[in-house]
């Protein structure tokens, strides 16, 4: 049986168009803003990465951060995350999820608990942004065990040797780090340059699903659509940050950017 | 089954094909990005570690630079105050800049020349390591950027003054609890953006394994000295003998007893235990932390159920870190060392009392290290020997110490 987010990636092809990949926090700014908000945008969205917070992440920027912060602020543990996951899932379940975190809430809740939690309420897929290849081995093949798909990130800096291995263990998806820098950076590599080094990719093996991530905004959207996917994460975070300052409702505001987002690939 | 050293083998290598030690501690938990640069740190630094010209070149920056051998001090006064135990010293803040961090500073800077690198960036504490690879990078022209928590910038004023005099560029983080779990998360941030023009320093003996390695392998140079010292003052190394070093991250404890791993000497280590009666202790080992990753390592750390980092409160900002070496994690569980630790107070007194009647005036992390001295002295035997690390001078904590109690003297 195909993954649902295998699915979503051949829905995308058929309308000859990237897979727009959004990234919000579950419990940003609460835990029913946060739920609302994957309602709403799932509509133009079709993958939707969830993160789970954690409070000293290594490899988020500033905008994520401010997520995180929010959504533990409020209280957000483990077991809401799958029930946002499990809510969302009753209304929508054709819409992949993946989640995205740290190891260490993996580690503490034991991997096999944490899995059979991803099963029961419907997560898609897994983004573990501090496991790298190969130590990702074993966890990866639970993942699998268990039909969750694993996505291995792929970065500037991965050697072409490297690259073929990861390539080779990968599920449905890999995601492909624009440039070097941590989530929400400014663009400081032209989409050119950009897709040059995705299409490389893509040659080692052009049947994998392969989305780039990392510094993509209603700016620069356009110019990378010919990609398979596109994740954007930290611009909606700002959206959040934003509008709670100037006390407007995150959730339509959210409605309207990934709908414009979604007007500019297709 | 329980875990042993190895003998004949530096501590630093018993990691097994992940990086693990015992197979649980360590690791490298990082973003892909992150990788490479650590796949070519790591090569870079085994073949440099077996370079003859690189040793010699080190060595060379050891006796010149850093200033080799620190003294060696018998503390004749507060052992006949104490009575019992003979109380020594290795004054290791008679090394260039004040504190052990050099060593560690001093490597990083030869290991970022060779690798063709003109930035370095490093975090800070109590603002020795900071000032430290400020102070490096000057001596080797480099440029210097240094991570600090904001807290952590208005209470040890003094290095920081010392880091912008080295031409540092100091970043405050005022990210989460403003102090050094702060500084080197937003340390390793920036250099997963910079990885490619940037050499990164990491303070202590964590992080992703090459940095503890690297660390470790510098701060030996403490125990290289020392065990020559205790030969010549002693012999040979005395039957009873206890090496007594404050733990944070553990840099200086993991040089303190390198070279003794594989002789009878019990090793001490002590954490910050905080302000009496807090919670908000930054003493993972002593008061049974769970495994957890942080900082791209498995170590024992402090926090929640759910695994969020749990905050930390000491008067030393050197020691004030939820987590501790992956090196520390299995020295505790192989029963090579044993940890304790001592209060905001007893810290305090132990400054006094020292600063009062001996020639040295030990800083806040170091004065953790004299408490357990000062409370171990009296039940030993003359026959007994201490060695306190003395890691840090006071001078840098004289706001916190004026403040707590009511004067400085050194």
């Amino acid at each position: 049986m195909k993954s649902k987010i295998s699915e979503a990636f051949n829905n995308c092809k058929k309308e000859n168009r990237p897979a727009l990949i959004t990234y919000t926090v579950a419990g940003d700014d609460t835990k029913n803003n946060s739920l609302k908000i994957l309602n709403t945008i799932s509509k133009h969205a079709d993958i939707l990465e969830l993160g789970f917070a954690h409070n000293t992440p290594i490899a988020d920027g500033g905008q994520i951060q401010g997520s995180s912060y929010r959504a533990l602020k409020n209280g957000i543990k483990l077991k809401d995350v799958f029930q946002i996951v499990k809510s969302f899932k009753k209304k929508y379940p054709n819409k992949p999820i993946i989640l995205m975190g740290y190891f260490n809430l993996i580690y503490q809740v034991g991997e096999n608990n944490f899995l059979n939690n991803c099963k029961s309420s419907g997560v898609d897929g897994l983004i573990i942004v501090d496991l790298p290849y190969p130590e990702n081995k074993n966890f990866a093949n639970k993942c699998k065990k268990k039909s969750i798909n694993f996505i291995q990130l792929l970065s500037p800096t991965t050697s072409k040797d490297r690259m073929e291995k990861i390539i080779k263990d990968s599920h449905d998806m890999i995601y492909y780090i624009s440039m070097l820098s941590t989530t929400g950076g400014k663009l400081k590599v032209s989409p050119k340059k950009i897709l040059q080094n995705y299409n490389k990719i893509k040659r080692l093996n052009p049947k994998k699903n392969l989305v780039i991530g990392f510094g993509i905004t209603n700016k620069t959207i356009k110019s990378l659509k010919s990609a398979d996917g596109l994740v954007v994460g930290s611009m909606l975070c700002k959206t959040i940050t934003n509008s709670l300052k100037m006390r407007q409702n995150p959730v339509t505001k959210l409605d309207k950017v990934v709908y414009n987002l979604k007007k500019q690939i297709i | 089954m329980s875990l042993k050293i190895r003998k004949n083998i530096p501590l630093i290598d018993q990691h097994d094909k992940n990086f693990m030690y015992g197979g649980k501690f360590g690791g490298n938990f990082i973003p892909e990005t992150l990788k490479k640069p650590i796949d070519d740190l790591t090569k870079l630094f085994e073949k440099l570690r077996r370079d003859k010209k690189f040793l010699k070149d080190r060595d060379n920056y050891f006796n010149n630079f850093v200033g080799a051998p620190t003294p060696f001090i018998k503390l004749e006064n507060l052992s006949d105050h104490l009575g019992g135990a003979q109380i020594y010293a290795k004054v290791v803040s008679e090394a260039n800049g004040g504190a052990h961090k050099i060593y560690n500073a001093t490597v990083h800077c030869l290991i970022a020349k060779k690798a063709g690198k003109k930035y370095v960036v490093g975090d800070t504490g109590a603002g020795y390591a900071g000032k430290m690879l400020s102070m490096a990078a000057k001596k080797f022209s480099l440029k210097c950027k240094i991570f600090m928590g904001a807290k952590d910038i208005k209470r040890q004023r003094p290095n920081v003054e010392a880091m912008r005099k080295n031409g540092a560029e100091i970043v405050p983080v005022t990210t989460g609890s403003q102090t050094l779990v702060d500084a080197v998360s937003e340390c390793m941030r920036y250099w997963v953006s910079n990885c490619d023009t940037t050499h990164m320093c990491v303070g202590s003996t964590v992080g992703p394994n090459i940095f503890i390695k690297i660390c470790a392998w510098s701060t030996a140079q403490i125990s290289r000295e020392l065990i020559k010292q205790v030969k010549e003052e002693f012999g040979k190394i005395p039957e009873k003998l206890k090496l007594i070093n404050c733990v944070g991250g553990g840099s200086s404890a993991a040089g303190f007893w390198n070279e003794f791993m594989d002789t009878n000497a019990q090793f001490i280590g002590v954490e910050a235990g905080g302000p009496r009666n807090s919670k908000l202790h930054a003493a993972p080992l002593t008061n049974g932390s769970k495994i957890g990753i942080l900082h791209g390592a498995a170590q024992y750390v402090i926090q929640d159920s759910e695994g969020q980092i749990g905050s930390t409160e000491s008067i030393s900002a050197g020691l004030d870190y939820p987590g501790i070496s992956p090196l520390h994690c299995f020295l505790k569980d192989t029963k090579r060392a044993r940890y304790t630790s001592a209060s905001d107070e007893e810290a305090l007194k132990a400054y006094q009392l020292v600063s009062k009647l001996e020639n040295i005036s030990p800083s806040l992390e170091p004065s953790h290290a004299f408490a357990e001295a000062i409370k171990l002295a009296p039940k030993l035997s003359s026959s007994e020997i201490i060695i306190v690390n003395s890691c840090g001078d006071s001078l840098k904590d004289k706001d916190i110490i004026k403040q707590k109690l009511g004067s400085y003297v050194r």
